[in-house]
């Protein structure tokens, strides 16, 4: 969590204050970018991220918190980005889905989704990456039967889960980056 | 989602102060319950106050050997803290059994004992519901109940109490601290959920603007031998048609101390009291759990497609108990 403390005491707007329920300004650190959005309070930070930002790589499934889609890493965490309001996320890193490739190289997790066959229709896809590259981070990948339990927050429409598995063990075998803070 | 303000609570005392002065708002930790209950409009305070810088997010020996638990502490970290793990694993195991990995890194422990019950009437705000609507009717109790409660259940409401944690601290007789405008207070945990009654809609004993600062565990030996055993629908990220969390020892056969609750099958997390006079003193035999188990369920009270909870509870329970006896008998 280290890296986030520069960020956590960085100058921003008196959070005391209170602000909305109308548009007003919001200052988030996107995939090591500072970026604005005028936004309410009530806006998910799924939807500042796809709307606001043009980052669409990100999908929206439930938007109730029941299929992990969404998922994002705040503070180098997974979490939800359907149920996190947009402007809790100030002082705080928000990472998605397009900060994992350097220009055209993918990132092994990418790749080996590519190669593993991991997914059908691909809407979950961002969200299974971004869940899988942050469990290698934790632990938990020991067999099949723990990254199952580990993965049960992303879910799959097309049942794709034997080959999101396979994927995730190549990384997991060839010890590559499962650094979440990458 | 209707409009809300918003502000950045930096201290204990002005996030009270904003909250108890304004009838219409409302604190925001994890917001894995409320952002939901805000979009469906269940929940419609015009002001958050935003409590997740506030430093309770710690984990504290107490001292005479307990825990306090920071109320901001996160499910997936207070899961993994050694020490919780070591004397209260049935703590850990609840916790991990909750959820998702993604949730579990958002959601607080004071905001699991705070969320509010999955009834699908009391999530449909066209639907009649004593507890969001005081007066309106039980749409479940004649309706789609096949995830409702059989015990502590009143004519108002048979919703379920969805936490799996909660089930744990009342096994563990925890307390639950609280700031409010009037001051701090310490509320035994199975004081702190309350049985619908003819009020569904009060849940807990709680003041406007009063937090959840922490929850206490005691110093406790034996819960350093206990387990959370969880029944569902499916492996994982499931909320539970019944589980049991347990701490027992036995010696020469006999069971000397047993905590014992259920979870998924009643309106609160449930103290298993009736089950545990049974066993304490009792021979650690399946016979003695059986026995155990028909008296807590006795007077359970079925709706039709839920009926099937009073096996399943008992059963639950005998297996539970057999797996501690087991493991009692090897070590």
């Amino acid at each position: 969590m280290k890296s986030y403390e520069a960020l956590r005491t960085a100058p921003n707007p008196d959070h005391a204050v209170v602000r909305g329920p109308g548009e007003v300004e919001v200052h988030l650190h996107v995939n090591g970018e500072s970026r604005t959005a005028i936004i309410e309070p009530r806006v998910s930070l799924l939807d500042a991220l796809r709307d606001r930002l043009e980052l669409t790589g990100t999908k929206k499934g439930c938007n109730q918190g029941a299929c992990g889609a969404c998922t994002v890493w705040v503070d180098g965490r997974r979490v939800l980005s359907c149920l996190t309001l947009a402007i809790t996320c100030e002082n705080r890193e928000v990472t998605t889905i397009e900060a994992l490739s350097e220009g055209d190289t993918l990132h092994p997790m990418q790749q080996a989704f590519l190669d593993c066959d991991a997914f059908q229709c691909g809407y979950c896809t961002p969200g299974q990456i971004m869940s899988a590259v942050a469990l290698l981070a934790e632990g938990h990948v020991g067999d099949d039967t723990e990254i199952g339990e580990w993965m049960s927050g992303n879910i799959c429409r097309c049942a794709a889960y034997p080959h999101i598995r396979a994927a995730i063990r190549r990384v997991r075998d060839e010890g590559g980056p499962g650094d979440a803070s990458r | 989602m209707r409009p809300v303000s918003y502000s950045r609570a930096t201290d204990v005392g002005a996030a009270i102060g904003a909250v108890s002065a304004d009838p219409e708002s409302a604190f925001l930790a994890g917001g894995t319950t409320q952002v939901d209950l805000l979009r469906i409009y269940v929940e419609q305070p015009r002001r958050l106050v935003d409590i997740n810088d506030l430093p309770l997010n710690r984990i504290e020996e107490l001292p005479g050997g307990g825990l306090r638990l920071g109320g901001l502490a996160r499910m997936s970290d207070v899961a993994e803290e050694p020490e919780l793990v070591r004397r209260y694993p049935m703590v850990a195991e609840a916790l991990l059994l909750g959820a998702s990995p993604q949730l579990r890194h958002m959601a607080t422990i004071a905001g699991n004992l705070m969320q509010r019950v999955r009834c699908s009437y009391f999530r449909d705000v066209a639907a009649g519901c004593n507890k969001r609507a005081p007066g309106t009717g039980c749409s479940a109790i004649d309706g789609i109940n096949r995830g409702h409660a059989v015990l502590g259940t009143s004519d108002c409401c048979i919703a379920t109490h969805p936490s799996d944690l909660g089930v744990a601290l009342v096994a563990l007789d925890a307390v639950v601290q609280t700031e409010g405008p009037g001051g701090t207070r310490s509320i035994p945990i199975d004081d702190f959920f309350l049985l619908p009654g003819q009020t569904p809609e009060r849940e807990h004993p709680l003041t406007h603007g009063e937090l959840v600062t922490g929850i206490d565990l005691p110093p406790l030996p034996v819960a350093a031998t206990s387990r959370y055993i969880k029944i569902r629908d499916r492996e994982s990220y499931e909320f539970a048609l019944a589980s049991v969390a347990v701490a027992m020892s036995v010696v020469d056969d006999r069971i000397t101390e047993i905590r014992l609750a259920l979870g998924g099958v009643a309106t609160k997390p449930w103290r298993a009291r009736q089950a545990e006079r049974l066993l304490d003193g009792a021979p650690a035999t399946t016979e003695s759990f059986t026995r155990a188990a028909e008296a807590e369920l006795a007077p359970a009270v079925p709706h039709g497609m839920n009926t099937f909870k009073i096996e399943l509870a008992r059963r639950t329970i005998v297996r539970a108990l057999e797996i501690m006896a087991q493991r009692e008998g090897t070590t």
